[in-house]
């Protein structure tokens, strides 16, 4: 069991920006985790073991697809999809991947982008959490820059025969269905995506080893030979590079709640510790002005993450959030995250190191969560884009 | 069955305790939640209206904020709410709560009253008792355990050192529930959506005025305790001092 519990970090009485509805899935996630994720993330971590048996009863909860309306969705808003990643986050950034993968990546583009039939045939299900699904647009040669992947689907008679490597896929291994990014030969090349079943022949997902970030979460690579898939399974509204683009937005949205997750774990943990731990004059290190400065850094930036969070979320329900107030979100609270992750290792001392307490995990998670959907840098080229009106890519 | 549970909004127990500026009560600014065992009587509410069917209604005294407490009834499964809105109910001791609650429910008909064992902030375990004596219903108390009998219910109460008591009582009746006798439901997500379309019929001040007498109870004075330290040095011969400290240990500080 982990050696604090967790208060929560409300520092300018923010529950009162949410209404009773928002705070209640708050506080319904937060359940969640402390009774059922808290007690073995660390095993988890450690043995490198996605809990898969967390997903039915977060299924239950009505997580998956939660912002989506319809076909066994909860419809819920985003902000309150957004505070469920958040205390998803607060456990273990792997799960919260697990669910923005399931919910914003494959969910999203089904709902976003497919047929009625697609529809009916797979957001049901995952929604309960019966199929598990991939999202496949990271090549080995090609992250940060999609647009030129190599893989390709061509169009033979009634079906489409797709061909290429994907890399780095949350969930690979563990998924019923992938959603392919490829270039159609169709189409003249323009990227569209593809519901691929993982029991197709010539599909293959083989599990990353030896990573040291989001080890509660399964990472794969897929490999797509001869893939051959019925025509019906392209997402029929699914048109260039924009379109899996749309799908990142939703998921960075997510992490832009969800890195406080992490933050606020953070943070609590190093406020308890301080206040224990002595050191000089018998005198805990609380007392100290170093450590007060970090504690009081950790906290400024918790709360401008929150608010910047919250109102990225009200505008997107107010059909009003452009991509690139995503990406400051994502940016800034992701970065926020990992320095307070940081800060609160350094105030554990050697304790920092060890899996006792959830520090050491949240800032290797959050080497991942820096990386993925987009990196830090990547987003700061997209904000400045969006300033100057100038492309630096 | 048709059962009303009583349900208070309590500071939380884990967030930072502030007292107000007179030291009368705890601040307004403190993160709220469900009074622990009226969340377990709620759970044993909810599981009696899926055995036998019938209808589940939560009620609470408080201002706009205790609000929260019936949404998260309502979401994990009550049908309707009641909420007697104002914030002179944070003040009022418990034979005015449940004169207020009695008032408010008058033309309803229950088989049944809940309401926990008691609260975690003023601790008086008293609202359901005195709601019975006011209905002139009876009651028990520190309940495990009830199910259905011919003509009434049988329950179990907890009794001191590991003893319990059962009980044959007619219905309608009062229980008070007691923490941790079953295993609570997660709101979900779908179920929070679906409360919002729940009856809520909020109860004025005006509307169950008439009732209320004069508070009996007041809480003068709150305060966090202080920790002391004292030393003392016991002089003696070596048996002078054991002894003296033998003394000490089983009068004054009472462990042995
Ligand atoms: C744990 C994990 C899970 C993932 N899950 C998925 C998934 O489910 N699906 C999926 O499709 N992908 C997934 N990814 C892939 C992820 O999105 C990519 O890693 C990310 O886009 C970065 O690509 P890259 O690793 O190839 O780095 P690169 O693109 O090679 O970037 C390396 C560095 O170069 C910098 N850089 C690149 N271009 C520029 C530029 N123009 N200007 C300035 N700096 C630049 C970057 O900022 C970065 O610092 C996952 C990654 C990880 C680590």
């Amino acid at each position: 069991m982990p050696a604090f519990k967790f208060r929560g970090v409300d520092f300018i009485e923010l529950d009162s920006l949410m209404s009773d509805d928002e705070r209640l899935v708050r506080d319904t996630a937060r359940r969640f985790v402390e009774e059922n994720l808290v007690p073995i993330i660390e095993q988890c971590n450690r043995e490198g073991r996605f809990p898969r048996e967390l997903v039915s009863p977060m299924a239950d909860l009505g997580f998956f697809g939660a912002n989506l309306q319809g076909y066994g969705c909860a419809g819920m808003s985003n902000v309150e999809y957004g505070l469920v990643m958040q205390e998803l986050e607060r456990g273990d950034s792997g799960i919260r991947s697990f669910c923005s993968v399931q919910s914003s990546l494959v969910m999203f583009p089904i709902y976003a982008l497919g047929s009625e039939e697609q529809k009916e045939k797979w957001l049901p299900t995952m929604a309960k959490g019966e199929k598990i699904g991939c999202f496949g647009l990271t090549e080995p040669d090609f992250g940060s820059n999609p647009s030129g992947m190599r893989t390709r689907a061509k169009k033979v008679g009634n079906e489409y025969v797709l061909n290429g490597e994907k890399m780095w896929i949350t969930s690979g291994s563990i998924a019923d269905v992938a959603v392919v990014w490829a270039k159609s030969e169709a189409d003249n090349d323009r990227i569209r995506g593809f519901l691929v079943e993982t029991n197709r022949p010539g599909f293959k997902a083989s599990d990353v080893h030896g990573k040291w970030s989001l080890r509660a979460s399964v990472t794969s690579g897929l490999s797509l030979q001869d893939v051959h898939i019925p025509a019906e399974n392209v997402l029929p509204k699914s048109d260039g590079l924009k379109s899996p683009l749309m799908c990142l937005n939703q998921a960075r949205f997510g992490i832009g709640f969800g890195a406080i997750g992490a933050a606020m774990s953070c943070y609590d943990t190093a406020l308890q510790y301080s206040k224990l731990r002595k050191q000089f004059r018998d005198q805990p290190i609380a007392s100290h002005q170093l450590v007060q400065e970090k504690l009081a850094w950790m906290i400024t930036e918790i709360t401008k993450a929150q608010l910047l969070a919250l109102q990225v979320g009200r505008l997107k329900d107010a059909g009003k959030v452009q991509h690139q107030h995503i990406s400051m979100a994502k940016r800034n609270n992701v970065w926020m995250a990992l320095e307070c992750a940081r800060m609160a290792r350094d105030i554990l001392g050697g304790n920092g190191i060890a899996d006792d307490y959830p520090v050491i995990r949240h800032m290797m998670n959050l080497e991942s969560v820096k990386t993925y959907e987009g990196t830090h840098d990547i987003h700061a080229l997209i904000i400045g884009e969006n300033v100057t009106g100038i492309s630096a890519f | 069955m048709k059962i009303l549970v009583c349900m208070k909004q309590v500071p939380q127990k884990d967030a930072p305790l502030k007292l107000n500026e007179g030291g009368t009560w705890i601040r307004e600014d403190v993160s709220y939640e469900v009074n622990e065992p009226d969340a377990y009587a709620l759970e044993e509410a909810l599981r009696q209206k899926e055995k036998h069917g019938g209808e589940v209604v939560v009620i609470t005294a408080g201002p706009a904020r205790a609000q929260q407490v019936l949404r998260e009834g309502l979401a994990k499964g009550a049908d309707r709410a009641i909420h007697l809105d104002d914030n002179a109910f944070v003040g009022m001791d418990a034979m005015n709560i449940s004169k207020a609650f009695v008032a408010a429910i008058k033309d309803d008909k229950f088989d049944l009253i809940f309401t926990g064992l008691q609260s975690d902030d003023y601790g008086y375990a008293q609202t359901g008792v005195i709601m019975a004596e006011l209905l002139g219903w009876p009651h028990a108390t520190i309940i495990m355990e009830i199910q259905k009998s011919d003509g009434g219910i049988k329950v179990k109460r907890e009794l001191e050192s590991g003893f319990f008591q059962h009980v044959g009582m007619p219905l309608p009746a009062v229980l008070t529930i007691q923490s941790g006798i079953n295993k609570l439901r997660y709101a979900t997500l779908l179920g929070i959506k679906q409360a919002k379309n729940k009856p809520l019929r909020k109860v004025t001040l005006d509307e169950v005025k008439s009732s209320l007498s004069d508070n009996m109870q007041k809480v003068e004075k709150l305060y966090i305790p202080q920790k002391s330290k004292k030393t003392e040095m016991l002089e003696g011969s070596p048996a002078e001092v054991a002894k003296k400290l033998v003394e000490k240990l089983r009068n004054e500080v009472r462990v042995i």
